[in-house]
């Protein structure tokens, strides 16, 4: 399940994925930010302090997500990573291209 | 071979056999290249004593390779019980074969026991077999609109694109002509118990093809001793079909990819780019100092975001940074060349109207496009390289359809490229040797020699562009496993000189080794006979002479595959590379297919009949014309298979049909 929340500012979107992200919930998350950016939030924030796994495929749907925010003008951060979330992004080295923010609102001030 | 057959280990006997034989195989080898390269190279001829020699240098690395996979021949027994909750999403691929054949697949994939769901991946996206696939109950996959006027990467784009639509822990892929056995995720799930297990690759196996074999179509000495030797090293390949593969190793792989991809793109274009803003800023004057300007605050952004990147801050971060910097340099620039395109209206405006008559209205079109011509209306349209510099600059890959890309696209074969950086990552394979799915060969000699082509150049594309021998994350045995196989299409120039040496001597007595007197046959006999049993005893109960014939006779097709690979990997040329048909065959004998192994067959029928009106006259040795003479009858009998395969007619089978 992935909640939307979308009261931070008119263009921003943060996307809160629940559980597990995984092959399964993949295309969630990608059409979750589809959506948000279809709606003119291109600044998309991925807040991922309720999951507490993600595989490949689940970083597949970020790297998807952040391409549609940065077409349309916009961009994609996480913030709130838990450990396993963050021990794929450094094996995969996703960390390289994405900063890993500590909270939505530092996400959302980029710092 | 039986789908039922036990699979058994190898034996210790049969193991320790075979390596005495790789040991003699290699002492003998050594002896015998050493004594030739210090005692026997006739160096008053060494523009082909020095070919030859370097030609038996290969041959001996080749059994060298064949003893190092052979040295751990591992074979299976059954898996491990297949977990039941494992999800598998079975695709068969398409492009242009025939419905029928295709639905024929299908329906057997419906048909495997394991719990799964089937998808046809239908690159042609023919309307008709989306009807017949949706008919028949299995889902109907064709590229999204992202593909469209992007590079498409052939079968690894069509499995790429897939992937992002499906949710399966592991997929199945099969070609279209490959019947799956109801039984073929039950034999091989359980290997996956292993987590580090990413790829199982089963047999082909070809139901179309006669028990002579023609076309040397079953490669039973590759999908048995060789893939078993290789997954011995851990370095068993994907062959494209007939294989499950682990999604979580290929999207890793993707993600990876992804990594790399854009840390390259990213860095190269911000290298290239003080070259790129020089350039534009000879142009600059021309649009006005706002142009100018901005060039500067590009300048400045590029040198911001390389030492950024060199403090290694995220990709993502710097690149958007460097985005919004041009960004606004870019509204200075749009904001004055709006005021200069108000001042041309202007003057266009002001331009003698177009009077009564057609030869006034053009005078006055071609003032207004002289103009036009002359002024350049759109400053930063003349800046193109930089526009182009600044979208590189970017993390959304978009020369690409997607930015994640879990197969390889490098190369052709993009099995072999994706194993390999598998294997590079850390994943193990494992080659299951039980044949599971029964698929159509090419039925001409045209159909055969296309598809050979097609695996030489992909692997040749893959050894120039990732060199295993250079890749990080491959074991030693690994890197040598994966040079073996590009290593062994490297042969068609070796067998230039096998064909040439005889013919050179029979003719004109040139002798590319100084005697073949007693010490010839005291090196080689030994090598000789030590590698032909090594040989014998790893392919006892194979039909590896169908194999051995076409590793010489297709000696043109090796060649143009290393020279169009060469041309594509370091010059950007055309492959010449078309899907292999796998239906249907050509009229009457295909004769121009092979014209270089009939001059080559003839050139060898008319040396041994000079060779032996030589030897009457005197002007030969019986020794050395009736070694050439033996040689001459070899590489007649290796090549002679063309001759059959030219006119070869593929019999009907009685369970498939073709349309």
């Amino acid at each position: 399940m992935i909640e939307l929340d979308t009261s931070q500012a008119h263009d921003v979107a943060v996307l809160r994925p629940q559980g597990r992200l995984t092959m399964v919930h993949a295309g969630d998350l990608r059409a979750a930010v589809d959506q948000a950016v279809g709606d003119g939030r291109t600044h998309v924030v991925i807040d991922l302090g309720d999951c507490e796994f993600m595989d490949s495929s689940g970083l597949g749907a970020v790297v998807g997500g952040l391409k549609q925010a940065r077409q349309a003008g916009g961009d994609l951060r996480i913030a709130a990573l838990q450990p396993q979330v963050m021990t794929v992004l450094q094996l995969t080295n996703l960390d390289r291209v994405l900063r890993p923010y500590g909270s939505v609102p530092e996400a959302l001030r980029g710092d | 071979m039986s789908r039922h057959r036990a699979l058994r280990e190898v034996s210790r006997g049969r193991r320790v056999l075979i390596r005495v034989l790789v040991l003699l195989t290699l002492v003998a080898g050594v002896d015998y290249l050493v004594w030739r390269w210090l005692d026997s190279v006739n160096w008053a001829h060494w523009w082909i004593a020095v070919p030859l020699a370097l030609a038996e240098t290969y041959s001996l690395v080749d059994a060298f390779f064949f003893g190092l996979t052979t040295w751990r021949i591992r074979q299976r027994t059954a898996a491990p019980p297949a977990p039941q909750d494992a999800t598998v999403d079975v695709f068969v691929t398409t492009y242009d074969e025939p419905v029928d054949l295709v639905l024929t697949t299908a329906r057997a994939a419906l048909a495997i026991r394991h719990p799964h769901r089937t998808w046809v991946l239908d690159d042609g996206a023919r309307e008709e077999m989306r009807t017949a696939a949706l008919e028949a109950g299995v889902g109907y996959l064709t590229r999204s609109a992202d593909w469209v006027d992007r590079p498409r990467h052939a079968k690894a784009g069509n499995l790429n694109n897939a992937l992002l639509v499906t949710e399966g822990e592991f997929l199945l892929v099969l070609d279209a002509d490959q019947v799956p056995s109801p039984d073929i995720l039950t034999r091989t799930l359980g290997w996956f118990d292993d987590p580090r297990v990413a790829l199982v690759q089963t047999p082909q196996w070809f139901s179309n093809v006669a028990g002579s074999d023609v076309l040397g179509s079953q490669a039973p000495l590759f999908y048995g001793p060789i893939q078993q030797g290789k997954d011995g090293w851990n370095a068993a390949y994907f062959c494209g079909s007939n294989a499950v593969v682990r999604r979580e190793a290929l999207m890793q792989l993707g993600i990876v990819g992804y990594v790399r991809d854009v840390e390259r793109g990213v860095a190269r274009a911000l290298r290239a780019a003080r070259s790129v803003v020089a350039g534009a800023r000879r142009d600059a004057a021309a649009h006005g100092p706002a142009v100018a300007a901005a060039l500067d605050a590009v300048d400045v952004a590029v040198g911001r975001a390389r030492s950024e990147l060199a403090s290694g801050q995220p990709v993502s971060d710097v690149t958007h940074r460097f985005q919004r910097r041009v960004d606004a340099a870019g509204r200075d620039v749009v904001a004055d060349d709006l005021a200069r395109l108000h001042a041309d209206l202007a003057e266009i405006a002001a331009l003698p109207a177009p009077t009564v008559g057609g030869g006034t209205a053009t005078l006055t079109d071609d003032v207004v496009l002289t103009r036009l011509a002359h002024r350049d209306w759109s400053p930063l349209g003349a800046l193109e390289s930089v526009k182009a510099l600044v979208a590189a600059v970017e993390v959304d890959r978009a020369g690409e359809a997607q930015p994640v890309m879990p197969l390889a696209t490098i190369s052709v074969t993009e099995d072999m490229a994706t194993a390999m950086r598998l294997h590079a990552l850390g994943w193990r394979s494992v080659y299951h040797h039980e044949v599971l799915a029964r698929g159509l060969a090419p039925e001409s000699l045209g159909a055969m020699l296309q598809q050979r082509l097609r695996w030489s150049q992909g692997t040749l594309q893959v050894m120039l562009k990732e060199n295993p021998l250079v890749q990080r994350g491959l074991s030693l045995g690994q890197r040598l496993m994966y040079l073996a196989t590009m290593w062994s299409y490297l042969a068609g120039f070796a067998a230039l000189a096998f064909l040439a040496a005889p013919v050179l001597y029979l003719v004109a007595g040139v002798q590319p080794v100084v005697s073949y007197g007693d010490a010839f046959w005291l090196h080689l006999v030994p090598y000789l006979v030590a590698s032909q049993l090594l040989f014998r005893v790893v392919g006892q109960g194979l039909r590896t002479w169908r194999g051995q014939q076409y590793s010489l006779a297709l000696f043109p097709l090796w060649i143009r595959a290393c020279v169009t690979a060469v041309g594509n990997v370091l010059f950007a040329r055309e492959l010449g590379f078309v899907v292999t048909p796998k239906a249907g065959g050509d009229e009457g004998p295909t004769w121009r297919l092979i014209r270089p192994q009939l001059v080559a067959m003839t050139l060898l029928v008319v040396a041994a009949v000079v060779g032996t009106v030589r030897l009457q006259l005197g002007l030969a040795t019986a020794e050395g014309t009736y070694v050439n003479l033996a040689w001459v009858a070899y590489d007649l009998l290796v090549l002679s298979i063309v001759l059959r395969a030219a006119r070869h007619r593929a019999p009907r089978s009685p369970e498939r049909t073709r349309t």
